[in-house]
């Protein structure tokens, strides 16, 4: 065996002769090509492989890219800013939650539909120093763990999750269960004696302001730049 | 092309032998005769055209390993439970209304209740769905387990879990679909967990809405990614699936291994 593969091993080893050494010239009439001719680097054949390749690529993207961007667009399309009246001045107080029935997408019925908790503005209790000026306070029912609705419990003072027990104190802020943030908030204003609310946005647990994030996204620490800003996002 | 010559038939005992055609009848040759052919004949006409048998004898008269048995007949079982769920789908697609005003439900609470077999049918789908995941996860065991996923057979390993995660995603569109309040909020609380994810999470969870919130167009969204999307690249990564299963052939069980090295090592000694 011992000889068979030292023979082995030599031809291995035997240098190879490089491809690129012998096609060094880039006209095809050095390279003894059949029917070059003067000047020419590209061959023909060469030529229309290439060209014949683009053309079946742009082809495919002229349907492809577009049909593509149908399905990713709404994702960097932001919504223009809505605001709904939901009820007059007087119907709320500063003590307890009146639950507000919101339309977050018109014409789909119930689907599109949300219930919001909203109370007059009272120092005594939002003393974060986000919300000065606002009169008044409106509070999703949106769970920040994956989006169930939460419910206002009066006699616990607090927000309770069905789905997988979130509890939220009376500013939304989570005091158990799985959630990681506070709850949403929506903004207000008042036109007349009308009561509006507008679009959504998140808060971090210090009740500080961000663009809307889905459920289950933290905004705490690293946490607003795992979870990025929608890029259609407007600022108010 | 010039025709092959017919290799002709061996010779068959006496009483088998056709009687020699009676004095005037016409060659023997009926109208049974011709019937008998026709069949025959059509399928040369395309097999001459085609080539298929030869494609045919590939797939099916394959050579089976010792020892194989009732375990390896759970990729057939899933591959049927997807055919069942194909068929079925197809027909309640013809009476489903992808509309989240409230025609989404009623189209099948009309299916249920009022169309011919519907009720039936759309159980078929309902419950084939859990039947085909659990199939699913059955077959893998038993890849698992019978190390039928060594070399060479790793790809078909790899496009099996890619399977398996398209079967993940055909229940979750799917779950949507009927658009009740289960389905509605196992949605909300679905696209929320894939939001979780970091960095991308949003953008996904965007994309299966198609917006910020439960809009107009996610419904039909997810009807499209459930009856045309993923259902499409499951045929294709079957069609690989099953290409790669006829060529490298199946294992045989790990015990039946054991034995023929028990002998090896007996003889070798």
């Amino acid at each position: 065996m011992l000889p068979r593969r030292v023979e082995l091993a030599s031809i291995l080893c035997a240098p190879v002769p490089d491809r690129r050494a012998r096609q060094k010239s880039k006209y095809t009439l050095d390279r003894g090509i059949p029917g070059a001719f003067e000047g020419e680097t590209v061959t023909r054949r060469r030529f229309m492989v290439v060209g014949a390749n683009t053309a079946g690529a742009i082809a495919a993207a002229s349907f492809t890219l577009p049909a593509l961007g149908l399905g990713l667009g709404p994702i960097f399309k932001g919504k223009p800013a809505r605001w709904e009246t939901v009820g007059t001045v007087d119907q709320f107080n500063k003590f307890n939650y009146v639950p507000v029935v919101l339309t977050l997408e018109p014409n789909i019925g119930e689907a599109g539909k949300t219930t919001v908790y909203v109370r007059k503005f009272n120092p005594a209790i939002d003393t974060d120093r986000y919300d000065r000026g606002a009169k008044f306070v409106a509070i999703s029912d949106r769970c920040a763990h994956l989006g169930c609705p939460v419910r206002w419990v009066d006699a616990a003072e607090r927000f309770i999750c069905p789905c997988h027990g979130g509890v939220y104190d009376l500013l939304g802020r989570p005091v158990g269960g799985p959630p990681v943030r506070p709850l949403d908030r929506f903004y207000t204003r008042v036109i007349g004696d009308q009561v509006q609310l507008g679009p959504r946005f998140s808060v971090d647990k210090e009740l500080r302001r961000f663009s809307p994030r889905d459920p289950g996204e933290p905004l705490d620490g690293v946490g607003q730049y795992l979870y990025p800003s929608r890029p259609g996002a407007q600022k108010l | 092309m010039p025709r092959a010559p017919k290799i002709p038939a061996p010779p068959l005992p006496g009483p088998l032998k056709e009687p020699p055609p009676r004095p005037g009848e016409a060659n023997g040759a009926g109208l049974d005769e011709h019937l008998k052919e026709a069949g025959i004949n059509v399928v040369d006409w395309v097999d001459e055209r085609t080539s298929l048998s030869g494609a045919a004898r590939w797939l099916m008269f394959r050579k089976v390993p010792k020892g194989t048995n009732w375990f390896y007949t759970l990729g057939s079982a899933t591959l049927f439970a997807f055919l069942s769920q194909a068929v079925t789908g197809v027909f309640l697609a013809m009476y489903y209304r992808p509309d989240a005003s409230g025609g989404a439900y009623e189209s099948i609470r009309y299916v249920t209740n009022d169309v011919f077999l519907g009720q039936f049918v759309r159980g078929m789908h309902k419950w084939g769905s859990s039947v085909m995941v659990v199939l699913v996860f059955l077959h893998m065991g038993r890849v698992f387990f019978f190390g039928a996923y060594k070399y060479p057979r790793e790809l078909n390993w790899v496009i099996g879990v890619v399977l398996l995660i398209l079967t993940m995603v055909m229940s979750f569109t799917g779950y949507l679909l009927p658009f009740d309040q289960r389905a509605y909020w196992a949605t909300i609380v679905g696209v929320n967990i894939n939001g979780t994810g970091p960095l991308l999470g949003p953008y996904l969870s965007d994309f299966l809405r198609g917006g910020s919130e439960f809009g107009a167009t996610t419904l039909s969204r997810f009807y499209a990614i459930h009856m045309l999307l993923i259902p499409g690249l499951l045929i294709a990564l079957i069609g690989a699936h099953l290409y790669l299963v006829t060529k490298l052939g199946t294992t045989a069980p790990p015990w039946e291994k054991a034995k023929k090295a028990a002998e090896l090592r007996e003889a070798e000694v």
